[in-house]
């Protein structure tokens, strides 16, 4: 197989592949949440559900005192990766472009230094997390396989498209087709795994939340 | 210049006239050394080496002797060809062609059918082992009737001519990686010099067509260092290929300020931004169009507001379409991901209506715990 | 290129699109301290440099033109001019039909192929005894 057939190959069948397993995965695991339908709740409601919940999945974005100061490297890391994360993913180009392709619609682009920038915030903050999982003694107990799974799958998309960017080591057909390959290893990875949290992080506040306003105290 | 590529009658034993060096060759033709080191400054740009190394260009071209070169054209369009003979009329190139004593081509030589066979066969015999065998053109595996020349298949005539090659040099992407005759579904069984002879070196020199400099200059370095130059993985020399057209594309900076013509005719394309979006496939293209440039110097495809169509690199015609961008996928995806979701959901709803029947059964079994339970002994 | 004013294509003519333009005055810089400190003489070839669209012209706009200006007629025509800097010049080779073939630009006190050359010297030596033994025996 040639470096341009493997491109190719990324570009089509694999990518075909990797968004069914993607979509569907990730429609069934959302549907299975919600059509599992929670137990009626007996007791008197004390407040609305709605407004509590809605609230509650933005308060919780901002950690408060005591948890920002006893896991402080985890939160600063764990922002700083998350927030490299959108703007490499939302804010290139080529991105864009892929994007557009599928959704129909468009937007502005940051110029490639700002990318770049991001990137390298994204590559430190993400290491940092690991290696902070890794000698915390804590963290470490508390890790399993899937945490480094999930971490090795994130990351590679992004020093991948780091090193295709910078052309480093092999030519361009090579690098943008392993690239394009982690991704798609990224997307079948992603609906069987914790990193469903991008879908279902503001389904459980907005739970928390709602649990909180029906009995009337603050969530 | 296309006469100094013609044969006298196809008679192989004028083929080669001049038996000394190329000094000697060209000073009998009364070639002076400034001249000589014109054309040694001219030979060492086009094969982009530093100009330190005039001298020793000079030097090696000076005692450099004429060598046979034998000229095969498979399944191709005789474009390559075309671009090496048209595009330069200059007598500073001619001169390679002047070092080289060509005696097979069958588009330009004079002679014609078996004179022109024995015009072959006389030059392999002659060099046999020291004769420089230049391929254009796929070669089918299909059925050897595809391409024949004098009734001979084109896969007989590679493999008879290899023999004796000191070394090959595939021109064209279709001698190079098969081309436009290897394209889905390659109805000839078309292949690649590469994939029929293994035990000569070659030399790809790829390109729809190639840059013609690059031929002269993969010619005027096998003249000069009497070796073929240092090949990429894929087998083209470095010297050329040696960096993408992204790289050395004067529209780089539009890219990395994020500025794009997203159509032919929009603000963009006039003000001359990048034509990435369009579907230039610069980033994944190694050739030297960038900077050698094409019609003696005067631009090239992006110059002229075209993207880039990656004509150098193998299956450049099955890469997903000239105008889709490199990072698009190559097949419809949102419709892949409508059809995912529409059979996801249904599938979602099922596998919910079994949760929730595991639930319910699961309520059922449930025994409550009652004070009597916990009292007894 | 610009010698035979062949129609430019491209609409766009930017002055700062690759930005090589200063750091090539910079080499040149450089390369005239070491020919002035230690004779060491060096050439740079502009094919090699990627240029956009009126960036070469740029160039020669900025090393202007000397004192000395040679025409040289072989296998086409050459200019070979010294610039408003002393030690820098430019040599660009036209092939018959007047276009570029290749540019240089020399830092030397002179460029070699301005000197008569050695081989050259050997054959007129040869004609002008060939042409004053003609004259000797008619």
């Amino acid at each position: 197989m040639t470096e341009i057939e493997l491109l190719s190959w990324a570009r089509g069948p694999g990518l075909q592949i990797a968004t069914i397993i993607f979509v569907a995965g990730v429609v069934i695991r959302v549907l299975e949440i919600l059509l599992l339908g929670r137990k009626a709740n007996l007791a008197e409601a004390k407040g609305g559900e709605m407004s509590s919940g809605l609230k509650t999945m933005i308060t919780r974005t901002v950690p408060d005192r005591t948890t920002f100061k006893r896991s402080s490297v985890t939160i600063v890391s764990g922002y700083a990766f998350h927030i490299g994360l959108f703007v490499v993913c939302f804010l290139s180009a080529p991105h864009i472009l892929f994007l557009k392709d599928i959704i129909g619609f468009g937007w502005p682009s940051a110029p490639t230094a700002v990318i770049d920038a991001f990137a390298v915030i994204t590559i430190i903050a993400m290491l940092v997390t690991l290696v902070n999982r890794l000698t915390n003694r804590v963290m470490r107990y508390l890790t399993n396989f899937e945490d480094l799974l999930t971490w090795f799958v994130t990351f590679l998309p992004v020093i991948t498209g780091y090193i295709a960017f910078h052309r480093i080591g092999m030519t361009a057909p090579t690098l943008l087709a392993v690239h394009i390959l982690s991704v798609e290893l990224l997307l079948v990875v992603f609906p069987f795994t914790k990193l469903m949290h991008a879908f279902t992080l503001f389904i459980a506040r907005w739970y928390n939340g709602a649990i909180s306003g029906y009995r009337g105290v603050a969530s | 210049m296309k006469k100094d590529l013609l044969l006298k009658d196809g008679n192989p034993q004028q083929g080669n006239p001049l038996g000394g060096t190329l000094g000697e060759s060209l000073r009998s033709q009364g070639v002076s050394r400034r001249s000589f080191m014109k054309f040694c400054a001219t030979t060492a740009s086009m094969m982009a080496l530093p100009p330190s190394m005039i001298p020793m260009i000079a030097n090696a071209l000076e005692n450099a002797r004429r060598p046979s070169v034998i000229w095969l054209s498979f399944q191709e369009c005789t474009g390559c060809t075309e671009s090496l003979t048209r595009a330069h009329t200059s007598t500073v190139e001619s001169l390679i062609f002047d070092a080289i004593s060509l005696d097979y081509h069958h588009t330009l030589q004079a002679a014609s059918g078996h004179a022109a066979e024995a015009a072959r066969e006389v030059a392999m015999e002659e060099n046999f082992g020291n004769y420089l065998l230049v391929v254009d053109g796929s070669i089918p595996l299909d059925n050897p009737g595809y391409s024949t020349i004098a009734g001979i298949s084109n896969l007989d005539m590679l493999t008879e001519s290899a023999k004796g090659a000191a070394a090959i040099v595939a021109v064209g992407t279709c001698a190079t990686y098969g081309g436009i005759p290897h394209a889905n579904p390659n109805p000839t069984g078309a292949v690649s010099v590469k994939d029929i002879i293994k035990d000569k070196p070659i030399i790809n020199v790829p390109g729809c067509p190639p840059i013609p400099v690059v031929i002269t200059g993969v010619l005027a370095h096998y003249l000069t260092f009497g070796a073929i130059p240092e090949l990429d993985h894929i087998g083209r020399p470095k010297v050329f290929y040696g960096q993408s057209i992204h790289d050395r594309c004067y529209r780089r900076p539009f890219y990395d300020k994020g500025q794009f013509a997203e159509t032919f005719d929009d603000e963009g394309a006039k003000k001359g931004w990048c034509l990435y979006k369009l579907g230039c496939k610069g980033p994944t293209t190694y050739n030297a169009c960038a900077t050698t440039k094409w019609n003696n110097g005067t631009s090239f495809p992006i110059e002229s507001g075209h993207p880039c169509i990656g004509c150098s690199e193998p299956d450049f015609w099955d890469g997903g379409g000239f105008y889709k961008a490199l990072s698009l996928p190559t097949e419809d995806l949102s419709k892949t991901a409508v059809y995912a979701a529409a059979g996801a959901a249904a599938a979602g709803v099922a596998v919910s209506a079994l949760n929730r029947g595991k639930k319910n059964a699961s309520n059922k079994i449930h025994i409550k715990t009652t004070i009597d339970d916990l009292t007894q002994e | 290129m610009s010698s035979v004013g062949i129609t430019q294509f491209n609409i766009q003519m930017g002055d700062e699109l690759t930005q090589n333009v200063q750091p090539l005055l910079h080499e040149i810089r450089h390369a005239l301290a070491a020919l002035l400190e230690s004779g060491k003489a060096s050439i740079i070839d502009l094919r090699s440099i990627p240029l956009a669209p009126g960036e070469e012209e740029a160039i020669i706009e900025a090393l202007g033109k000397g004192e000395i200006n040679a025409r040289l007629e072989a296998l086409g025509p050459s200019d070979i001019y010294e610039t408003r800097f002393a030690g820098v010049w430019l040599t660009s080779h036209y092939n018959e039909d007047h276009v570029v073939v290749s540019r240089f630009i020399e830092i030397t006190e002179l460029p070699a192929i301005l000197r008569s050359q050695r081989e050259d010297m050997a054959g007129a030596l040869e004609t002008l005894n060939e042409e004053l033994q003609k004259q000797a025996t008619s």
